[in-house]
């Protein structure tokens, strides 16, 4: 009781407090707003006929039957949609070199992977559509498949596309320089080569878009399930020639996203297109055999690398190489190549070292597109680094946390360049790896360790740092040539009952975007967050921004509200002081009422001010600009990015007569600067956590040599389920960036950054007795059996 | 499989007569016909328990069953069941713990939670896990769901243990 008051005993204080979302309990109740539950009058419904093959020339369509039959209104090929929608290509101007096919809605003649859309079916029902689709007659003639990416970019190789005149995408090379000299003087080096299977987000909710054109105001409304409506707005004006103005895209509630729905689909664009064609709402919803074959995947990787050190264990040098696969097409607008070039730039990040070098080779291949999915990159290159880490301690004789703690950047070094020229604020990796350490109780886990060995039960422990991307600046997408907002926009307004409205370009997910801005500025106006509203994701109504990608809602979309609630804040303080005949410099707003600021004596209501604003602007000075409404927008400046940093740690069991992995227990230390809401960001974490384990042992989408995929529906791809998944421990460091005000940085990839590395780290700890390794992500069991020479 | 066939079954306590085809899932139903869109379609296939509801107050798969199926029988979606207020205890226990992001999942997750609080005590974190495991929840990381039907399971224990103790006498010095 005698604990001195903190920042948050004073009134409407609410960042850094765990509060809960004010939208639980309409999801809770059953009253969510998805796109698929959205029915407008004279809906209509679209379903896709699909390419069978991995790689085939289109001959010919016949659609006859399909038309006849009950409730079809429209059937439409590449072509007819072609006449109405422009082409697109997936390259950015920065990435120097590369290539990619343009893309339309549906193709002319060439299928580049097994499930592309080839024809679109309109009917009265989803059912009819799906009826319709399958009377659609296409012949093909198969053309040769390219799946293996070594193969792919084999001289001479079958090309995975006609249109290009190589399966090359995108190649570059880092080079800072004396590598090769570095290597041949060190004492030790050591090297891998590691495998990371493609994966994808399987979102609960497919992804689902509504589009509904109306032609006697040329104005198309799109409900859509996507993170970023503004880009879809600026998409949909400029490929369908609409006004921008005039196309107006909803984002209602989202069921889940990492990434995924924010790239352009082809079935997206024809729908849009089949809208405009017809003259009414058309909706689809991907379902799930559809969603695993056409949602982008991702994390296609083979990276060979190595790493030297000198005698006593200090790291020197690394030495990398990356090809990726990225499917026949680069995806648009962000293109394929973002997760490569995330990779090599982010290997090594966390540690004090000066002569890197690393190729990267995206090529194309007969499969889906892979792209931007939750910690793009992140989770490769810290697998990466981390296993070089732990092979190199081992080399120099050195327990994992020493070597760690000799060659993490120390946290008085900062700021700081990478061996790769990201430039870091502050980080905070020496004081993460102690607070890991403890909260593990990492020496307790070695003894348990050594004695079930002796009892032939085989435990590992892994950890892994990581430095995640967030709050990326302009640098990242605008220099491309994209027309991908760096900034977002709120506006923030005073209703003439003293009550409060916010629309922000931010997105909600799931995340709690709604919920951190409310706090955000309820917490700088001084009114009770119940008295906040936050309104998002409706280009027509939110002001225009980047929405929420890339760990930028609390960084950039919370900076934005916290800027406007503070410009509104000195309005009606200035309103305040006119009718008060006082100082505005002497008044504050707290709990809604405006106060003399030595003292807090109260001198009239938030409602008082906004009802004389609004209704009686004849008893206020003339000339006075009651101002109750606030826009602002901010992007950010300073450094191109918000690095946040963080370490995990993971305890597993595996079972060297089966291959099976059970994780015991993980554990998180991050530094997201400052943290508005913690029950979020633990959420968040958890969620990331989990996404990573899964990736480490679990998910990959299998194809055979024919480019099909193997394994596409939820009973054959698996996800982490409750009851393999463990508790997991967070713990936080909080090192605010200096570039804004309020200081929060990105935490929602944190948890999927360095999860896999950890597990991957604790599985060759738990098999290094039988002087086994293994180098392939996920670690299904067979894998692990194949590692220890059982299979 | 397109002719339509009569179906009589109760919803939310009311009853519904109508004319479905036999190939339409119980979930289509729902939220096609009714307009109840608590319930959603995450697989179709049963693995990922978004479309659970309780029928006849057990839960099942919505969109591995024909509405032609549940003809006499009784069905609760997520709608019906936070209008009695079966599931308030929980649903301010997912609230107050966060035990959901996007939403998208929860609905099939309250069913089965409905079904685990409906055994009775206080089962482990493991046996939640466990009986969690027909549920995907790709935002969450179960955790929180978990610690949310836990506690609300000792709370629902500990009330039900109050209810059967015998009045305990009030100490002399505390009668009015």
């Amino acid at each position: 009781m005698n604990a001195p008051l903190s920042r948050l005993d004073r009134p409407n204080s609410y960042i850094g407090r765990a509060v809960t979302r004010p939208n639980a309990m309409r999801l809770l109740s059953g009253r969510g707003r998805f796109v698929s539950d959205l029915v407008l009058p004279r809906m209509l419904h679209a379903a896709f006929v699909r390419s069978p093959y991995a790689h085939a020339r289109i001959t010919g369509i016949d659609t006859a039957e399909a038309a006849a039959m009950p409730g079809v209104r429209l059937i439409a090929t590449g072509a007819d949609l072609a006449k109405i929608c422009t082409p697109w290509t997936g390259t950015l101007d920065h990435f120097k070199g590369m290539k990619s096919s343009p893309q339309l809605p549906l193709p002319l003649d060439e299928v580049v992977w097994a499930g592309q859309a080839v024809v679109a079916v309109v009917a009265d029902t989803r059912a009819a559509a799906e009826d319709a689709a399958e009377a659609v007659l296409i012949d093909f003639e198969e053309l040769a498949v390219v799946g293996d990416i070594d193969a792919a970019r084999a001289e001479g190789a079958e090309r995975a596309s006609g249109s290009i005149d190589d399966n090359i995408c995108f190649k570059t090379l880092i080079d800072a320089g004396a590598v090769d000299e570095v290597f041949a003087g060190a004492a030790h080096v050591v090297e891998t080569e590691l495998r990371f299977g493609r994966h994808t987000a399987v979102t609960l909710e497919p992804r689902s878009i509504l589009a509904d054109y109306d032609p006697s105001e040329r104005q198309l409304t799109v409900h859509h399930a996507t993170q970023t409506p503004y880009q879809f707005q600026d998409l949909y004006s400029r490929h369908f020639g609409l006004a921008e103005a005039r196309v107006r895209v909803i984002a209602p509630d989202i069921g889940g996203s990492f990434g995924m729905k924010l790239h352009v689909y082809h079935e997206d664009m024809a729908v849009v297109g089949l809208s405009i064609l017809i003259g009414r709402p058309v909706r689809y919803v991907a379902d799930r055999i559809e969603a695993f074959v056409s949602d982008i995947h991702a994390r296609d990787h083979r990276v060979r690398a190595r790493l030297a050190t000198d005698a006593e264990g200090t790291i020197l040098a690394m030495d990398v190489d990356d090809v990726t696969g990225v499917g026949a097409f680069s995806t648009y607008p962000r293109t394929s190549v973002v997760e490569g070039n995330q990779v090599i730039r982010l290997i090594g990040a966390p540690y004090r070292f000066a002569n890197y070098r690393a190729g990267l080779s995206v090529v194309f291949q007969n499969k889906v597109q892979t792209s931007q999915y939750r910690a793009v990159g992140h989770p490769i290159a810290c697998a990466v680094t981390e296993r070089l880490v732990d092979l190199a301690a081992a080399e120099a004789g050195l327990d994992p946390f020493a070597f760690r703690a000799k060659n993490l950047i120390s946290d008085d070094a900062y700021p700081a360049t990478s061996a790769t020229g990201y430039r870091f604020e502050k980080l905070s990796h020496e004081v993460c790896l102690a607070r890991l350490k403890a909260m593990m109780d990492y020496d307790g886990l070695r003894l348990d360790q050594a004695e079930a060995r002796t009892r032939g039960v085989h435990r590992g422990i892994g950890i892994a740092t990581f430095v995640e991307i967030t709050n990326p600046s302009p640098a990242f997408y605008g220099i491309g040539g994209a027309h991908i907002s760096a900034q977002d926009g709120a506006v923030v307004k005073i209703t003439p009952s003293g009550e409060v409205q916010c629309l922000v370009s931010v997105t909600e997910q799931g995340q709690g975007t709604e919920t951190i801005i409310g706090q955000i500025v309820a917490e700088k106006l001084g009114v009770d967050r119940d008295r906040v509203k936050v309104i998002t994701g409706d280009t027509d109504i939110t002001p225009h921004g980047g929405a929420t990608w890339a760990c930028r809602g609390a960084g950039i979309g919370g900076e934005t509200a916290f800027q406007a609630a503070k410009a509104l804040k000195r309005n009606v303080l200035g309103i305040a002081a006119a009718i008060l005949q006082a100082r505005a410099d002497d008044l504050d707003l707290i709990d809604g009422q405006v106060v003399e600021q030595a003292g807090g004596a109260p001198r009239m209501s938030l409602a008082e001010v906004a009802r004389i604003a609004y209704f009686r602007s004849d008893i206020l000075p003339p000339g006075t600009q009651a101002q109750l409404t606030v826009a602002h927008h901010f992007a950010p400046e300073g450094y191109p990015f918000a690095f946040t940093n963080g370490i995990q740690g993971c305890h597993v069991e595996v079972d060297v007569e089966t291959g099976f992995v059970k994780v015991l227990k993980h554990w998180v230390v991050e530094d997201c600067g400052t943290i508005i809401n913690p029950m979020l960001v633990d959420e968040q974490v958890r969620g990331g956590v989990v996404q990573g384990l899964g990736a480490a042992l679990f998910e990959e989408c299998l194809y055979d040599d024919n480019g099909q995929l193997t394994n596409g529906s939820l009973a054959d791809y698996l996800v982490p389920m409750a009851c393999e998944m463990p508790d997991i421990v967070i713990g936080h460091v909080e090192t605010p960036t200096k570039d804004t005000e309020l200081g929060a940085k990105g935490c929602g990839e944190a948890g999927t950054a360095a999860a896999s590395a950890a597990a991957l780290n604790a599985v060759n700890d738990a098999i290094a007795p039988f002087e086994a390794a293994i180098g392939r992500i996920p670690m299904t069991p067979h894998r692990i059996l194949r590692a220890l020479g059982r299979v | 499989m397109t002719a339509k066939v009569s179906v009589t079954l109760t919803v939310n306590g009311e009853t519904h007569q109508g004319a479905v085809e036999p190939r339409l899932s119980l979930v289509d139903f729902l939220r096609q016909d009714l307009e109840l869109t608590g319930s959603h379609i995450g697989c179709e296939m049963g693995a990922c328990g978004a479309c659970l509801v309780l029928v006849d107050d057990r839960p099942v798969h919505a969109c591995l069953m024909f509405a032609v199926q549940a003809e006499g029988s009784t069905v609760e979606t997520v709608e019906g069941l936070t209008e009695r207020g079966a599931l308030a205890d929980l649903q301010a226990a997912f609230r107050d713990r966060n035990a959901l992001q996007c939403g998208f999942c929860t609905p099939g997750m309250l069913a089965s939670a409905y079904a685990i609080l409906a055994r009775g005590g206080v089962p482990s974190r493991d046996q939640i896990r466990d009986a969690l495991s027909g549920n995907y929840c790709r935002c969450t990381g179960y955790e929180a769901i978990v610690d949310a039907i836990e506690a609300t399971a000792r709370t629902r224990a500990a009330a039900h243990a109050q209810a059967l103790r015998p009045q305990a006498r009030l100490p002399d010095e505390a009668r009015p």
